[in-house]
């Protein structure tokens, strides 16, 4: 039995991250239309939305705390949301706006907040590495902190991510390894890359717990993320999950998804975690009323950081040559002790 | 009045000694790294300090540089101060990703909200006939990529100040050791590398390169390794009464422009001296630093470096391609 307090927590994270990407779709296509042209419009690059992905965000988020890191892949809004990252903030970042994030030197893929312990990264499996190294730096301190790593089903071949798997094993180190199966990476579908149907199974390999969640429910995460992230809470090293998902958009927008079935993306436009959890907590009591508030709220919310983020100033060109150092060369003030080193070539 | 200093240590135990003095100091300070506990480092990087800080603080890591690298990263984000050593720097291709798109720019990519304290260590050089995949030293590769502080000792006294800087630094730092010149004792260094070095921590500031030996006629600049070489070749050139002024730029990043154009704009000639390959490399770099700003002193230039072709084994062939005392000497006389 999971709490309504945390089914409604994680229900109200889903909503959000959904509307989200839905709204930050028609901000990018604005202006990148008719003919798709990927350096036009409001917000710069590339954009990869995860509506779909919401119940591996919040399933696991709902058993973090800020101090325990989490890094995610390219396609983060929804794990960030989950994680509690500033969202006008986020949303400025991705908008290219000097209050963002990253003052709008990061972008979308790229987005750092410490505050509560959130990065992600570009690069497949990249994030896997540091994550294990967060939880490195737990067990070195004795604290009760976890990190979780975030990745894509694509990424399950990668070496960063078996690297890690290896290396968080052999230092029983408080790590959770989450793996998103949305079924496609960009346009290669997973069994023609990987003959495992289940990634979990790469545990077994590092004699690792490893365990699959083959249905898009957040319930059945939020039950897989308690027993991964107290196991590694209670220091008895890292697991590896799988959680199936789905893909509801392209892999970044434009993407025109000609490689892919119609029946697939059918499919996966039916298979609604956000539906699966609405049932669950109209079970649990909750009217549709209730529903309906927290997805209002959820809305203006996400309204509430898009025009906040629209209308924050875009980066002074000249801060494009700032922030390379936390400790500039220029700042360096301590200066040589005078020597007499006998015997020197001074 | 200066403390006379007169404690010769070897360079990797000044570099040793710089790394115990951290990790006492901070419990926060820590090394990773292959065969670094037990062994004490291939080329002695370690020696010792398994048995003082055991096991916990001086990790032996699986064979996994993308691994234990980027846990570095993760560690470092997290406010700890990791040092983590390739044993060969040359095996950073298999870790590159790390290094170029975390290590160097989470920094800067997070608007400054990020910071990466750590050091990464690396054995550089050839000299020894270990051939094109072991004898590399790369400045060049880590030089270019921005976010990186890169510094390449060329003595003891330089191996423990540079290191105390290195860890203390709340940017990350790569710190690039000669093999040559660690003496050890299986590959003896040349006279240069064993210097007095004061018992006390002090720290040498990056950026700030250091005349090794004064001239008025031509300005050698130089690192690591080759340090030693200008030095020897300066000694034959003054017998003829040509006086070279030997800069050892002590790191790469930053770069002490000031300190070469001051030597350039008194000498008029400029030799840049490397054991990196001569394209796209630091040589050129040097060069190009200088006509920036001082174009107009530059009356003659020589380059002394790898030719582009790997390093090759046998003694004839690597002998050919890293230079020594007599090819720096020889580019000075071409300028003169």
């Amino acid at each position: 039995m999971v709490a309504l307090t945390e089914l409604t927590e994680m229900y109200a994270d889903m909503v959000t991250a959904r509307h989200y990407e839905e709204r930050l779709q028609e901000e990018y296509l604005e202006g990148k239309q008719p003919a798709f042209d990927i350096s036009a419009g409001p917000i710069p690059g590339e954009l990869h939305l995860a509506a779909g992905h919401e119940a591996a965000g919040a399933g696991v988020c709902q058993h973090l705390r800020d101090d325990d890191t989490v890094t995610a892949p390219h396609r983060p809004h929804h794990v960030a949301i989950a994680k509690g990252v500033d969202l006008k903030r986020m949303t400025a970042e991705i908008f290219g706006r000097e209050t963002g994030l990253g003052k709008g030197k990061g972008g979308h893929m790229h987005l750092f907040d410490p505050d509560v312990s959130f990065a992600c990264s570009g690069i497949i499996a990249e994030g896997c590495p540091p994550a294990a190294g967060a939880g490195l730096a737990a067990k070195k301190r004795n604290t009760d902190s976890v990190a979780v790593a975030y990745l894509g089903e694509g990424a399950i071949d990668q070496g960063a991510f078996l690297e890690s798997l290896n290396f968080a094993a052999v230092h029983d180190l408080p790590v959770v390894f989450v793996i998103e199966d949305n079924d496609w990476a960009i346009s290669m579908p997973k069994e023609r890359v990987t003959d495992l149907e289940d990634g979990s199974k790469r545990a077994d390999g590092f004699d690792m717990p490893g365990r699959r969640v083959d249905v898009d429910d957040a319930v059945a995460v939020y039950d897989a993320a308690r027993e991964a992230v107290g196991r590694a809470r209670d220091q008895n090293g890292p697991t590896l999950l799988e959680i199936q998902v789905h893909r509801r958009m392209g892999h970044f927008m434009g993407d025109p998804e000609s490689y892919r079935p119609e029946a697939d993306q059918a499919a996966a436009a039916q298979r609604d975690s956000i539906e699966r959890l609405a049932d669950d907590l109209r079970a649990a009591g909750t009217d549709d009323a209730e529903l309906e508030d927290l997805r209002a709220e959820a809305e203006a919310r996400v309204e509430e950081a898009i025009e906040w983020a629209k209308d924050q100033p875009k980066p002074d060109p000249a801060a494009a040559h700032e922030d390379m150092w936390v400790n500039p060369p220029s700042g360096v003030t301590d200066s040589e002790p005078d020597f007499d080193l006998a015997g020197g070539e001074d | 009045m200066a403390e006379e200093i007169t404690r010769e240590l070897t360079m990797s135990r000044a570099m040793v000694e710089a790394i115990a003095g951290e990790m006492r100091a901070d419990d926060e300070v820590f090394y990773m790294g292959e065969d670094v506990a037990d062994y004490g480092g291939i080329f002695d990087s370690t020696e010792g300090l398994r048995e003082e800080f055991g096991y916990d603080r001086v990790m032996d890591v699986p064979i996994s540089e993308t691994a234990y690298l980027g846990a570095a990263v993760g560690a470092a984000q997290e406010g700890m101060r990791p040092i983590a050593e390739l044993m060969f720097v040359d095996f950073f291709g298999v870790a590159m990703d790390q290094i170029y798109n975390q290590m160097a720019k989470n920094t800067y990519m997070s608007g400054g909200n990020v910071s990466v304290p750590m050091v990464l260590t690396a054995a550089v050089g050839g000299t020894y006939n270990d051939a094109a995949q072991h004898s590399q030293t790369l400045y060049g590769t880590f030089a270019h990529m921005p976010g990186m502080k890169v510094v390449v000792p060329s003595t003891a006294y330089e191996a423990k100040g540079l290191m105390h800087n290195a860890i203390r630094d709340d940017d990350p730092v790569v710190y690039l050791f000669h093999k040559r010149l660690m003496g050890i004792g299986w590959l003896p260094a040349p006279d240069g590398p064993k210097t007095p070095v004061p018992e006390t921590d002090y720290t040498i500031p990056f950026g700030s390169a250091d005349v090794k030996h004064a001239g008025e006629d031509v300005t050698i600049v130089t690192l690591g390794l080759h340090v030693h070489r200008a030095l020897e070749a300066a000694e034959s050139l003054a017998e003829d009464g040509i006086g070279a002024e030997v800069i050892d730029l002590r790191s790469l990043v930053p770069l002490d422009t000031d300190t070469i154009v001051e030597s350039v704009e008194k000498t008029g000639t400029l030799v840049v001296v490397d054991e990196d390959y001569r394209s796209y490399g630091v040589t050129g770099e040097i060069v190009a630093s200088v006509a920036d700003e001082a174009v107009g002193a530059l009356d003659s230039v020589e380059r002394v470096a790898l030719p582009d072709v790997p390093i090759p084994y046998a003694r004839s062939l690597e002998n050919e391609v890293v230079a020594d005392a007599g090819d720096i000497e020889a580019a000075v006389r071409r300028t003169q």
